[in-house]
């Protein structure tokens, strides 16, 4: 698939998971942020898992400190994207580096990471990663100003619209025998680590376990 | 701590894990462990992003009218359905299946 392609279906990605940012907005004055802190917490950490986890920890009563330390964890994750993105992206220098860094999350590390080729693995990146950010911050307003009036947005079925996606990105790559495994064990192993292990980590421990087993059917 | 204070630290940690990836030495990456597994680190993120997004809310599993917009989307990939179609089709099976009542 080529770039214009790769683009094409970024932004796709983006605007189906961005305007979730409604439902973000709307939790977050519920929440007790003002309108003002629910927008810079989505221009500044820009990471829905983290975001919701941040006001879920506010709204079940708890320390400031205890939403910093649930939300930082939440997006561990995000660490491993930079550097499994590395041959689609570097170099990056400068202002680059950390408008990349501020726009790596799954939509767009899943966007680019999904081609099998550099160029459109970094058109995909950044097309996602770009439109997530434009459409997540609109909704995360939108959804502050109508607070609680707004209907849930999974009345749209827009919370199945992301993974509909992701698998669509899955779907090229599951060609060979230990990607299939890979697959199936990851699958498993999320569902099975989710109850146990705190939010937003399952997924990279699971994607681990993942790999030995696709590794162990390949030898 | 008051929660602006908050949100500005838990903002620049955020970030802070993000960078750290792009930061990652190249001699690193291209040790043959990670150039052999990078595929397979690939299949299993998306993967997991699969799973988790739709059969869990929060740290619960659930099974809801997700998993059916899903199937139809496995279906209409299987079937070589655009991208774009098949993103759109799930949100309105989701969609349609909550008006009927079946969160």
């Amino acid at each position: 698939m080529g770039k214009a392609a790769a683009r094409r279906q970024g932004i796709s990605i983006g605007i189906a998971a961005g305007a979730y940012g409604i439902s973000f907005g709307a939790l977050a004055v519920t929440a007790g942020l003002h309108v003002w802190q629910a927008c810079v917490l989505s221009l500044l950490m820009f990471t829905s898992a983290s975001e919701f986890t941040f006001i879920g920890v506010m709204a079940a009563g708890g320390s400031p400190v205890a939403a910093v330390a649930t939300s930082t964890l939440v997006g561990v994750r995000h660490a491993s994207y930079g550097a499994l993105l590395a041959p689609f992206l570097r170099p990056l220098r400068g202002w680059r580096l950390f408008l990349a860094a501020q726009v790596t999350l799954d939509e767009s590390a899943a966007a680019g990471l999904a081609r099998h080729h550099h160029k459109s693995g970094r058109a995909g990146f950044w097309a996602a990663g770009i439109s997530v950010y434009v459409t997540w911050n609109i909704a995360t307003l939108a959804g502050a100003l109508a607070g609680a009036q707004i209907g849930h947005p999974s009345a749209w079925g827009l919370d199945a619209a992301a993974p509909a996606a992701f698998l669509g990105l899955l779907w090229t790559h599951l060609e060979k025998t230990g990607a299939k495994v890979a697959a199936v064990v990851a699958v498993g192993a999320t569902l099975a680590l989710t109850p146990v292990l705190p939010a937003g980590t399952a997924m990279l421990v699971a994607a681990l376990v993942a790999v030995l087993a696709g590794e162990a059917v390949r030898r | 701590m008051t929660w602006t204070i908050a949100l500005l630290v838990a903002s620049a940690l955020a970030f802070g894990l993000k960078l750290l990836g792009h930061l990652v030495p190249v001699a690193w990456l291209e040790h043959p462990l990670m150039v052999r597994t990078a595929d397979l680190v690939t299949v299993g993120l998306l993967a997991g992003m699969v799973a988790s997004q739709t059969f869990t809310t929060g740290t619960r599993v659930d099974v809801d009218a997700r998993m059916a917009a899903l199937a139809v989307a496995a279906v209409l990939f299987w079937r070589r359905v655009p991208f774009v179609i098949v993103v759109i089709a799930a949100a309105a099976v989701a969609a349609g299946l909550r008006a009927l009542g079946w969160s």
